[in-house]
C-alpha cells in the first residue's frame, strides 16, 4: 500500500525539526562558564555542567522519561488490548515519584561529593568492587540500546503516516530516519547533555499543546467520554477468534490484579535504574532539586494518562492504523488519529512533537550509555589514569557508536526484535536495584552476594520471558507476564526475578559473612549521603588534608 | 543592605574549616529528629500503596463526566500524589535545613560536638 504524502503536515514537521537541530548546535555554549569551552570533561559534556535548576531539570526529565515510544506504545496498547497492558502506565508514573523522592537525593549527594557520573561509579566506590560496578554498567548499556532503537520506531510511525516511505523501496523508506539520526548524533557530539536539555523545552510544549487540544476537542466531536468508553468496552469485551478469550480488559478483574500492580511497581522501580534517568538526576544543581521535581513531574503523568485514553478515542473514531504492507499496526494509531481528526497544520505540530520527542531521550540515552562505558569499562579496566579530557573524548565517540548501533538495529532487523529486547531490558535493569539502592542506605550486603543475586535474577528473568509464548503468533518473548513458579498468580517477570535476586543476596551475604570473606573498601562516609552543593567535594578535602598533615599518608589511595 | 549577600545559615561554610579544615568525617548535618521523616514516610508510603491496590478501584461506577471510576480514580491520584510529595518535601527540607544549620550556625562548638559524635 502506498500512502499519499501530506505536504502541509510534512513541511511543519521538517521546519520544526530544523529549528530544534539549530537549537541543538547552539546549546553547546548555553549556561557555560569560560573554562568549560569545548566541554572537555564528563561533568561538562555528559552532565551539562552539573548545574541544572528546578525548571530545566523538570523539562529535561520530562523529556527524558516520557519518550516517543511511550507516546506511541501506550495508546497503542490501550487501543489493542485495553487497561492491563496500557493504563498501568498511570499508576506506574504515579508511584514513581514517591520512590525517587526517597532514594534519589542520597544518590545525588554521594555522587556530588565523589564526582560520580553513573550509578556504577557509586556501586564501585561503595563496595570497592569493580566487578559489581561492571555488572551494573553492562546491564545499563545493554538495556539502553534497544530503548534507543525504539525511539526510532516512534519516528518511523510518524514518517509512515505522513506518507514517506513505500513497501517497495527500503532505502527511500529509511533515508529520512537516517538523516534525522545523523543530525542528532552531530549535535549530541558537539553539545553533550545541553542539547537535549534545550530541545526538551520545545518538545514538551508541543506535546502539551497537542494533547490538551486533542483531549478537549475530540470527545466533544465524538459525543462525549461516555460513548467513547462504551465503544472501548464493546471492542475489548468481544471474544477473540484466536484465543477464545476477550480481546482485552476494559477494567482490571481479580484475575489480573497482581499483573496490574506488579507491572506498575516493577516498572517504577526499574525506571530510575536506567542510566538516562540517573544522568538527568545527577545533572541537577542541588540535593533537593530532584525532590522538588518529584512534586511537579506528575504533571507529565496526567498528560500520559490522557494520552493513553486517546487510544480509546481512536476506537470510537474508527481510526484505521494500516501499515505499508497492508497489515494493522496499532503503533500507528495515535499519529493516524491526529492526521484524520485535525487540519493538516495541527496534525503536523502533533506529529512533530512525537518525532522530536524521540530525539531528546535518544540523545540522553546515548550520552548515559557512553558515560557508563567510559567510566566503568574504559577507565576501570583499561586506562585507570585517564584524565577528564580523555574521558570526554571517549564518551563523545562512544555516543556516536551507540546511535549507529541503534540505527542499524532498526533498519536491518525486525522491529519486534527491538521490542523483545526492550522488554528484556526492563527485566534486566531492575536486577541492579539491590546493589544501587540498598547501597545508599547500608553496607550490610556482601559485594559477591549482590553480584551472584544479580546473575540469578538476570538468568531467571531471561528464561521466564523466553518461555512466554504469544498465543496468536506462537513466538517466544510473547509478553512480560508469567505465573510465579508453583502458583497460578500471573505477575510481571521482573518483579519475580527481583525477589529471587534479593533472597539470594541476603542468604549469600549471611554465608559469606560466616566464612569471613573480605569486604572490600568503602570509599564513602556517612557525611557524604547528606552533602549539598555548598559542601566541599572529596577531592578538595583530600587536598586540604594533605596540606595540614605534611608527610601523613594520603587518606584515600 | 549587605545582609543580602550573606548565605542562609544552612549553606554557610562549615566552621570546622577554621580550625584545621574539615575532613572526610566532618558531618555535613547534625543528628536527625525522627518525627518529620516518619510523617513524610507515611505520606509517601500512602502515595505508593494506594494506587497499587486494584481491588479498591476496579469498578465502572460511579462515572464522572462519562469516565468510569477505574480511570478517574487513578488519574485523580496524580494530583494527590503531587500534594503528598509537596508536604513531604516541606517536612524533610525544613528538617534538613535545621540539621545543616546545627553544624554551622552555632559556631565551632556545635561542629565540634557533631564531629565527636560521628
Amino acid at each position: 500500500m502506498t500512502r499519499e504524502i501530506n505536504w502541509v503536515a510534512l513541511s511543519i514537521v521538517v521546519v520544526l525539526f530544523i529549528v530544534v537541530a539549530i537549537m541543538g548546535f547552539m546549546a553547546s555554549s548555553w549556561r557555560r562558564s569560560k573554562e568549560a569551552a569545548g566541554l572537555h570533561s564528563l561533568d561538562e559534556w555528559g552532565l551539562g555542567g552539573r548545574g541544572f535548576g528546578t525548571w530545566i531539570t523538570w523539562f529535561l526529565l520530562g523529556g527524558d522519561l516520557y519518550t516517543a515510544y511511550t507516546f506511541v506504545a501506550v495508546p497503542a496498547a490501550m487501543y489493542a488490548t485495553g487497561a492491563v497492558s496500557g493504563f498501568f502506565a498511570v499508576p506506574y508514573t504515579v508511584v514513581l515519584y514517591p520512590i525517587i523522592f526517597i532514594i534519589m537525593s542520597r544518590l545525588w549527594s554521594v555522587s556530588h561529593r565523589h564526582g560520580y557520573v553513573t550509578a556504577a561509579d557509586f556501586v564501585g566506590g561503595r563496595y570497592g568492587s569493580r566487578w559489581l560496578s561492571l555488572a551494573v554498567a553492562l546491564t545499563g548499556i545493554v538495556a539502553t540500546m534497544p530503548y534507543i532503537a525504539l525511539q526510532l520506531v516512534g519516528i518511523k510511525a510518524v514518517l509512515t503516516v505522513l506518507g514517506l516511505g513505500s513497501s517497495q523501496n527500503a532505502l527511500l523508506t529509511d533515508l529520512p530516519l537516517i538523516i534525522a539520526f545523523v543530525v542528532l548524533a552531530a549535535y549530541t557530539y558537539t553539545s553533550g547533555l545541553r542539547a537535549p536539555a534545550m530541545i526538551a523545552f520545545v518538545k514538551d510544549i508541543l506535546i502539551y499543546l497537542a494533547i490538551i487540544v486533542a483531549v478537549i476537542y475530540l470527545p466533544i466531536k465524538l459525543g462525549g467520554w461516555d460513548t467513547i468508553f462504551d465503544a472501548a468496552h464493546a471492542k475489548l469485551s468481544a471474544t477473540s477468534q484466536v484465543t477464545g478469550k476477550p480481546v482485552g480488559a476494559f477494567i482490571t478483574s481479580p484475575a489480573n490484579y497482581a499483573s496490574y500492580w506488579t507491572l506498575a511497581l516493577g516498572s517504577a522501580m526499574a525506571l530510575f535504574m536506567y542510566p538516562h534517568s540517573i544522568t538527568g538526576v545527577l545533572a541537577s544543581k542541588g540535593r533537593n532539586t530532584i525532590r522538588r521535581n518529584a512534586a511537579i513531574l506528575p504533571l507529565y503523568s496526567l498528560m500520559l494518562g490522557f494520552l493513553a485514553l486517546l487510544g480509546f478515542v481512536a476506537i470510537k473514531a474508527g481510526t484505521k492504523p494500516i501499515d505499508l504492507d497492508g497489515s494493522t499496526n496499532p503503533q500507528l494509531v495515535i499519529p493516524q488519529l491526529f492526521l484524520d481528526a485535525f487540519p493538516s497544520w495541527f496534525a503536523g505540530i502533533a506529529l512533530a512533537a512525537i518525532a522530536i520527542g524521540a530525539l531528546v531521550p535518544a540523545a540522553i540515552m546515548s550520552i548515559a550509555a557512553a558515560n557508563m562505558f567510559t567510566r566503568n569499562i574504559y577507565r576501570d579496566f583499561f586506562k585507570p589514569d585517564a584524565d577528564p579530557k580523555t574521558e570526554a573524548n571517549v564518551s563523545k565517540i562512544v555516543s556516536l557508536l551507540v546511535k549507529v548501533g541503534a540505527l542499524v538495529f532498526v533498519i536491518a532487523m525486525d522491529q519486534t526484535t527491538a521490542i523483545n529486547l526492550q522488554l528484556l531490558g526492563g527485566i534486566w535493569i531492575l536486577q541492579t536495584f539491590p546493589a544501587v539502592v540498598a547501597g545508599l542506605y547500608t553496607r550490610w550486603f556482601d559485594r559477591w552476594a549482590l553480584l551472584i543475586g544479580w546473575a540469578v535474577g538476570i538468568i531467571f528473568g531471561t528464561v521466564s520471558a523466553y518461555n512466554v509464548v504469544n498465543p496468536t503468533t506462537k513466538q517466544h518473548f510473547g509478553g512480560s507476564l508469567a505465573p510465579i513458579p508453583g502458583t497460578d498468580v500471573t505477575v510481571y517477570i521482573a518483579v519475580t526475578a527481583f525477589v529471587l535476586n534479593l533472597l539470594v543476596a541476603v542468604v549469600l551475604t549471611l554465608v559469606f559473612r560466616g566464612l569471613k570473606v573480605p569486604q572490600g573498601r568503602d570509599l564513602t562516609r556517612a557525611s557524604d549521603y547528606g552533602a549539598d552543593e555548598t559542601d566541599p567535594k572529596v577531592a578538595q578535602l583530600e587536598k586540604a588534608e594533605r596540606f595540614v598533615e605534611p608527610g601523613g599518608p594520603p587518606p584515600v589511595a | 543592605m549587605s545582609g543580602h549577600d550573606t548565605p542562609a545559615p544552612d549553606q554557610r561554610p562549615n566552621p570546622a574549616a577554621a580550625e584545621g579544615g574539615p575532613t572526610r568525617d566532618t558531618p555535613t548535618r547534625g543528628p536527625a529528629r525522627p518525627l518529620p521523616y516518619v510523617i513524610a514516610g507515611i505520606l509517601l508510603a500512602a502515595a505508593i500503596v494506594l494506587p497499587l491496590m486494584p481491588s479498591l478501584y476496579s469498578f465502572d461506577q460511579p462515572r464522572w463526566g462519562g469516565m468510569p471510576f477505574f480511570y478517574w480514580y487513578q488519574l485523580l491520584w496524580v494530583p494527590i500524589s503531587a500534594v503528598l510529595s509537596s508536604i513531604a518535601y516541606w517536612l524533610t527540607v525544613t528538617e534538613d535545613r535545621r540539621r545543616r544549620a546545627a553544624v554551622r550556625g552555632n559556631g565551632a562548638h556545635a561542629a565540634r560536638r557533631g564531629g565527636d559524635a560521628a
